[in-house]
């Protein structure tokens, strides 16, 4: 009897400690309507949703009356806290990983925090047809690399097609021309990436085959030598085996249908279609393929292959049937991150989404197309406690994000931020003196010739 | 490029005769800018100007009639700054008339340069902007593609003409200055991410130095030549052969003409406000990101602003993370008069929402659309025929579902000069078409 009620004692010193309560906000849920209510987060997670909640005692108030409540936004397609995104010397760079090089200092981290991002896809860049690993963060500014992985996540892998992977292979323009005639890298056509997909791939089989075999004879107690480990195919058996996401970067119809078809001959799947600017033309395919869409707003004309890029695009794919995120491809800075909610609220002027369909498309559509919709992505008892509240309507241009939880702990406050700015100014000032001090102290000397 | 048959669609049922530049909106909010909005009021345009906006304003004669119950009525936006028509495909260098090679080039003029079929022409007008200042020069820097100290003459454009010549405002409504910088690196991305001809570019912080004194000698020797070369002509010397390049400074070094200086920092704000101060030019600064203490020297010497897009992030890491949204009512605030440019092609449809951005983060609402609006035309000397919803201005109106600065709202209707104006776009046109795709 005493260890139990001891067991409850610090049970509820617990909860007391670790509970949120988010009341009296609008409350958008994403999947289940929008309500004005409140949210019960415990332990990170949240327990409740509704009009009337039971408000556990000591738990921590936030007034959220007025003020509109959100799930936290996701990005799929970023590059930021990394600082190099493109291993391009070869076409097929499988076998690294920006999941390696996380640089958990850099401020594009806490920009797109500012802006309401909690999550974010990482991925590598475009240079070539088949690209690196990716990593899905969460931005918990202030934890160190590790602290920032978002561990659920499946595994990802990056895939490109068009003018990017074309470019070292070309010798009028681009890196290729920068490169010289003997440093041309294969591909520099279309034709050529499908090529180059379509050999690594086969080479994958090849690899899983030898792999099956030694695997089945050992299992019969055979005496088989295991084969050469290869990190590169590696990463793509993962692919033929479902237990890695492919990310794959296009733009033009033409080169869409290819990788479908790629993709369907060699029985893997693609997880998303990244910019996919010309989906629209081929939405039923996509469609049918199963295959998620992760587009910009507005995007076009900077390219050749983005001169048919329409702000239709998310409207006509999700129309069709075709599950749509919009993401920033932010890279060396958060700039489109910290705006993502507006660019869902483009999305109800160019094609006439509703409200919640645009608000999808930047939190439970990326978390469906990441594998991790069971814990993120809308306001449901049960899911992770990633919160944003806005001042406003969030899909308005006239909104800004006040606060923005991880994990139902709060990484941003927009009061706390400004309050902190006078003290980090004097702070500043202070180590730029040092550092002149430092600098008069280390001049050499001068002396008087004797 | 004007669908002449366009309103007769909208308004099948309305009196459609009369001269095709007259019309009455009845019974819209209009928010005339120059004062506070106006409920349920019409506005009467008769050839192409506004003629009277009132309660009880009635059609003269057989003109036609747009029911504007429940929609909103602006004056048409101005793009203080964009390549827009001289650039269609951004990468594309045999697309751009924009940064022609050499350091002064004041004889260059943008407008001839604009293609009345462009793509963008269309996309953009769709979204409520009637008239563009087009740039003869690239935006800040001098990087990839050349780029001038002095790049040409800014044009003020209409978006709508079958010529360049019907799209014009004004072909010199100000000449472009891009004030040398010091430019060690470029901005935002890091050492690995620049591609290995701009890293091989990267210079020493004394050698950026060094360049960019160099490039103000070069300009202050230029101006200093014109200076020469105007007193000459007016004394009649003998022997003065024309040279078009100090032909074009004229009108500036008299004061007539505003040059417009692209400057981002507090320091080259400072010197470029000093030169002009003792040149005697009327300078207008473009594309400012960190006015720092120049702020308030600003509004005391009025001298207004362009600011280019917010949507952008903070030079320094060390700023404030809202430093881009902040800057227009900071401006605003200290007294200084402001005005918005896309700055670019791809973006220039997002121009209302730069200034609406601005308003969630301080400017307050009237000002924001005053800055894409009356504050532009006033800048560029054209506030007594545009920018505002008053008698005796062309009609350039926006008609909308709801607030203009909001990205949801959608542009229902837009008359140039009175005349109504296609609001089709090849994105509409891409959109229909495959939406109809079976």
């Amino acid at each position: 009897m005493r260890t139990i009620l001891l067991g409850l004692l610090t049970l509820a010193a617990l909860s007391a400690q670790n509970t949120v309560v988010i009341q009296n906000g609008i409350i958008h849920t994403v999947t289940k309507g929008t309500i004005t209510g409140s949210v019960v987060i415990v332990n990170g997670k949240i327990t409740e949703v509704g009009e009337k909640v039971m408000t556990p005692a000591g738990a921590k108030i936030v007034d959220a009356s007025g003020k509109h409540v959100i799930p936290g936004i996701i990005d799929c397609h970023t590059h930021i806290a990394v600082d190099a995104i493109n291993e391009g010397s070869v076409s097929v760079s499988s076998m690294v990983g920006v999941d390696d090089v996380v640089n958990n200092e850099r401020m594009d981290i806490y920009r797109a925090l500012a802006g309401g991002v909690t999550t974010a896809n990482v991925l590598h860049g475009s240079a070539n047809a088949i690209g690196g690993r990716n990593v899905v963060l969460k931005m918990r500014w202030g934890k160190d690399a590790d602290g920032l992985v978002f561990k659920e996540a499946k595994p990802g892998l990056k895939m490109a097609l068009g003018e990017n992977p074309k470019r070292q292979g070309m010798q009028t323009t681009g890196f290729g021309a920068q490169a010289g005639q003997q440093n041309l890298r294969y591909p520099g056509t279309r034709m050529g990436v499908e090529d180059v997909i379509r050999e690594a791939f086969t080479n994958a089989k090849e690899y899983q085959k030898e792999w099956k075999d030694y695997e089945a004879k050992k299992a019969k107690g055979e005496m088989a030598l295991p084969p050469r480990r290869d990190l590169q195919l590696e990463t793509l058996v993962e692919v033929l085996e479902g237990k890695r996401l492919v990310h794959a970067h296009c733009y033009r119809a033409d080169e869409i249908l290819m990788l479908l078809r790629v993709s369907q001959e060699f029985g893997f799947k693609i997880a998303t279609l990244q910019h996919v600017l010309e989906g629209y033309k081929v939405a039923k395919e996509i469609a049918a393929a199963g295959v998620g869409a992760s587009t910009f707003s507005d995007w076009w004309s900077y390219k050749v292959e983005a001169y048919d890029a329409i702000p239709y695009n998310a409207a006509v794919l999700q129309k069709k049937g075709v599950l749509v995120s919009l993401n920033s491809d932010d890279a060396g800075g958060a700039e489109l991150m910290r705006r993502l909610n507006t660019e869902a609220g483009k999305i109800m002027k160019y094609g006439g989404m509703t409200e919640d369909e645009a608000l999808a498309m930047i939190t439970i559509n990326p978390a469906k197309q990441l594998g991790i919709d069971q814990l993120v992505g809308s306001i449901e008892a049960g899911k992770q406690a990633d919160l944003v509240i806005y001042d406003k309507d969030p899909l308005s241009i006239f909104s800004k994000v006040e606060k923005v939880f991880i994990d139902g702990q709060q990484y941003f406050d927009r009061d706390g931020d400004m309050s902190a700015r006078p003290r980090k100014e004097a702070e500043k000032k202070g180590l730029l003196e040092k550092e002149k001090e430092t600098d008069r102290r280390n001049a050499p000397q001068t002396r008087r010739p004797s | 490029m004007r669908s002449r048959g366009l309103l007769g669609i909208i308004l099948a049922a309305s009196v459609y005769a009369g001269a095709n530049d007259s019309m009455l909106i009845r019974n819209a909010t209009v928010h005339p800018v120059s004062g506070p909005k106006q409920e349920n009021v019409s506005v009467l345009v008769v050839d192409g100007k506004i003629a009277e906006v009132g309660a009880k304003v009635a059609a003269k004669g057989k003109i036609k009639v747009v029911d504007g119950k429940g929609l909103h009525v602006y004056p048409g936006m101005i793009d203080s700054g964009s390549p827009v028509g001289m650039s269609e495909i951004s990468s594309v260098r045999e697309t751009t008339d924009t940064g022609e090679l050499g350091d002064f080039n004041p004889q260059l003029r943008a407008l001839i340069a604009v293609n009345p079929e462009s793509e963008h022409i269309p996309v953009v007008r769709a979204n409520g902007i009637t008239s563009v200042m087009v740039l003869p020069g690239s935006m800040g820097g001098r990087g990839a593609g050349g780029g001038s100290i002095i790049s040409g003459q800014v044009s003020m454009i209409h978006l709508d003409g079958w010529t360049w010549e019907e799209m014009e405002i004004r072909r010199d409504a100000a000449l472009q200055l891009v004030w040398p910088a010091i430019a060690s690196r470029g901005r935002g991305a890091s050492d690995d991410d620049l591609p290995p001809a701009l890293a091989a570019r990267r210079v020493t912080f004394a050698q950026a130095k060094r360049n960019q004194e160099e490039d103000v000698r070069k300009l202050k020797e230029f101006v200093e030549e014109a200076r020469r070369y105007q007193k000459a002509k007016a004394g009649k010397e003998t022997g003065l052969k024309p040279d078009l390049k100090y032909e074009a400074m004229l009108p500036v070094l008299e004061g007539k003409r505003p040059i417009m200086v692209l400057a981002s920092r507090e320091r080259e704000i400072r010197e470029a406000v000093e030169w002009a101060e003792r040149e005697r030019l009327k300078i207008v600064l473009a594309n400012v990101r960190e006015p720092g203490k120049m702020t308030e020297e600003l509004a005391k010497k009025k001298i207004p602003v362009i600011l280019g897009s917010p949507f952008t992030t903070p030079i320094d890491d060390d700023a404030a993370y809202d430093e881009p949204f902040t800057l227009a009512a900071e401006l605003n605030k200290a007294g200084v008069k402001i005005a918005f440019a896309s700055f670019g092609t791809q973006f220039a449809r997002n121009l209302p929402y730069e200034a609406g951005q601005s308003v969630a983060f301080g400017l307050p609402y009237d000002e924001a659309l005053k800055s894409v609006t009356l504050n532009a035309a006033e800048i560029w000397g054209v506030a007594d025929q545009y920018g505002s919803i008053e008698p005796g201005k062309w009609a350039d109106l926006v008609v909308t579902d709801g607030d203009l600065l909001e990205v949801k709202t959608n542009v229902k209707m837009m008359f140039i000069k009175g005349a109504p104006v296609d609001l089709e776009s090849k994105h509409t046109k891409l959109y229909k078409k495959y939406l109809a795709r079976p």
